[in-house]
């Protein structure tokens, strides 16, 4: 069963994949790198989702792992004199082993508790990199991180984010269908009865939070690619509200849900702030309408709605 | 007096001034939240904007006012019911649908909120600073054991906090409405059961929880540039203090604020550069030991 609904979705993959791939034949430079930032904030938001969606986790402070790993990249590139390469290691990696330490603090708390928590210990971490100005330069950030050469050409930058996005889904897709990932959901599903059959809940949530941590870090150290710099915005804490609005824009609880929202969003923010310096307004009301009127988001919506016409025929 | 304050350098005795000031602040908007927390059990990321709001509407009262002490006078008692205004609406239009939606939705929509607010106080006042004078009766400063300058509004700022405890204190315990919002905040079917109103009663205690944002709004502006984004930082602080004293405990919020201004405070002297992180730190040490808060939490 599992294998036949991936076969199935398998030419899609393929096709979408290959109109991806061939963006930059025909696409102006920033339509490219437009896709690019969609690409990568989507494999935030996913990562988030793996933890918000599947995990149940109040995961309300995924930006720090973003900017961890994006930090972690712009340091060890401009500070370390080692191979650039060893930069889109030491980012992920890092934000990873902040994912676990902050899991280990907070997982003990219960939704919102362990919401705020993570939130305190989040601003913590910013509050570091912000007043830090002779390692992390402040609030200015580091720009023009150097880059090697194959990947600091506009389409260099675009097929590596392209690439590393998509091994990422396709992992992250792979752990969400394995017993891990049935464990995950059967933990936020009823973590009593989870206990209860054998399965170490607060473990399985820690190796959770990490591996979100993870690839949080992962789509860091890409924006780094993309756009060469680092600022201390991207672990403020209203940029992971607005990555937990993407996850519920698209819908929790489909895979691509926040791949789609992330889209949505990026667009709308590009295009809205062209037109008017009001684009937290625009925000905010669609925000509203998708509460009130989509509570499952995009694709959820329209996943029901199909199920709804399959029935009646 | 100097013989029993010799073994605090006059330096420290002004910080813990300072830090206490900035408590009054703190626990005036975290008690506002706290209330609606409690009662309501809304996460409300909104509050922070109200405050914003509350601090705009002291400038332009104090203008219109002419910007002495009259001004001042005015602002203080217009603001907050102008802000109260503004939360009715929000409740009776939008949050009165929601009570019984889970409560990550209702964070997410009072971040709409609040991000709906950021804008129309933009659209309102523009993204320029703004200052509120210090009204005459509060200019100065005086002096302080050790010599030290301290302002006089700080003062008037201690002196508040007490009796915004007490009247809350007074709300809460000996009226009316007070016996019933506690009542509705442990089981609300059973309140409205005996045939009250519950819709309304969060009304009420909505709106006093919003008016107390918006006065820790209009007593913060004379002391900071009124200016967008003041709502980021304070809205984090003021949920770290109700989540560090307990979940919709007034006087877990007194506590909470407490710890915040002074660690605060102190901090920036034991450790200038990084004194921004000690209450962060505070936050973490405390959940971890007491992982539902200080005091007993309405939860």
């Amino acid at each position: 069963m599992n294998s036949s609904v991936f076969r199935r979705k398998l030419p899609w993959v393929i096709a979408a994949l290959v109109v991806l791939l061939c963006f930059p034949l025909f696409l102006d430079r920033f339509y490219v790198y437009l896709t690019a930032i969609i690409l990568l904030t989507g494999l935030c938001a996913t990562s988030l989702n793996f933890v918000l969606g599947y995990g149940g986790v109040f995961q309300f402070h995924h930006a720090v792992f973003y900017g961890v790993g994006a930090y972690g990249t712009a340091l060890m590139i401009t500070k370390s004199g080692l191979s650039p390469w060893l930069g889109f290691i030491v980012g992920p990696v890092a934000a990873a082993i902040v994912g676990l330490v902050i899991g280990v603090i907070c997982i003990r708390l219960s939704k919102l508790y362990f919401g705020m928590l993570q939130i305190s210990l989040g601003s913590l971490v910013w509050a570091i990199v912000y007043r830090w100005y002779s390692f992390t330069g402040g609030d200015d950030g580091i720009h023009g991180v150097p880059l090697p050469d194959i990947i600091s050409s506009s389409n260099g930058s675009y097929y590596f984010t392209l690439i590393v996005t998509a091994v990422s889904m396709f992992i992250l897709y792979r752990m969400i269908k394995s017993p891990f990932g049935s464990a995950l959901q059967g933990i936020r599903d009823n973590p009593v009865r989870s206990e209860m059959i054998g399965v170490n809940a607060k473990l399985q949530q820690l190796l959770a939070l990490s591996i979100a941590g993870f690839f949080g870090g992962v789509a860091g150290s890409l924006f780094v690619v993309v756009d060469n710099t680092v600022f201390p915005d991207m672990m403020f804490w209203t940029l992971s509200l607005e990555l937990i609005i993407m996850c519920l824009l698209g819908g929790w609880l489909s895979y691509l849900g926040p791949m789609v929202g992330a889209a949505v969003i990026v667009l709308l923010r590009t295009y809205v702030s062209g037109i008017t310096g009001y684009w937290a307004l625009v925000l905010g009301v669609i925000m509203m309408a998708v509460i009130f009127f989509l509570p499952n988001g995009v694709l959820g919506y329209l996943d029901r709605f199909v199920k709804k016409k399959v029935r009646n025929k | 007096m100097e013989s029993i304050f010799s073994f605090v350098s006059p330096g420290i005795f002004s910080q813990i001034l300072v830090g206490l000031s900035r408590t009054v602040i703190l626990f005036i908007v975290s008690s506002g939240l706290s209330l609606i927390l409690g009662v309501l059990r809304i996460p409300n990321v909104a509050h922070g904007s109200l405050y914003m709001i509350g601090a705009f509407m002291a400038y332009t009262v104090a203008h219109l006012f002419g910007g002495g002490n009259l001004g001042f006078w005015m602002a203080l008692v217009l603001a907050p019911l102008g802000v109260a205004a503004l939360s009715f609406a929000a409740e009776r239009s939008l949050f009165q649908f929601l009570y019984e939606r889970e409560h990550l939705m209702l964070l997410l929509l009072t971040f709409a909120m609040s991000l709906v607010f950021g804008d129309l106080v933009k659209l309102v006042w523009g993204a320029e600073y703004r200052s509120v004078p210090v009204p005459q009766v509060f200019q100065g400063y005086m002096n302080l054991f050790g010599g030290l300058p301290f302002p006089i509004y700080s003062f008037f700022l201690l002196v508040m906090g007490p009796i915004i405890a007490i009247l809350l204190w007074l709300l809460t315990n000996k009226t009316k409405i007070g016996k019933i919002s506690r009542a509705a905040a442990v089981d609300r079917e059973m309140v409205g059961a005996v045939g009250i109103n519950v819709s309304w009663v969060f009304a009420i205690v909505f709106i006093i929880g919003c008016l107390l944002a918006g006065l820790g709004g209009v007593l913060v502006a004379p002391t900071v540039s009124v200016t967008l984004g003041m709502d980021h930082t304070l809205i984090i602080e003021a949920f770290l203090i109700v989540i560090m004293g307990g979940l919709g405990n007034v006087w877990g919020a007194l506590l909470g604020a407490l710890i915040f201004g002074l660690t605060q405070s102190l901090g920036i002297l034991v450790w200038p550069k990084f004194g921004i992180v000690f209450p962060y730190l505070a936050v973490v040490v405390v959940l971890i030991f007491r992982p539902t808060g200080l005091l007993k939490s309405t939860w």
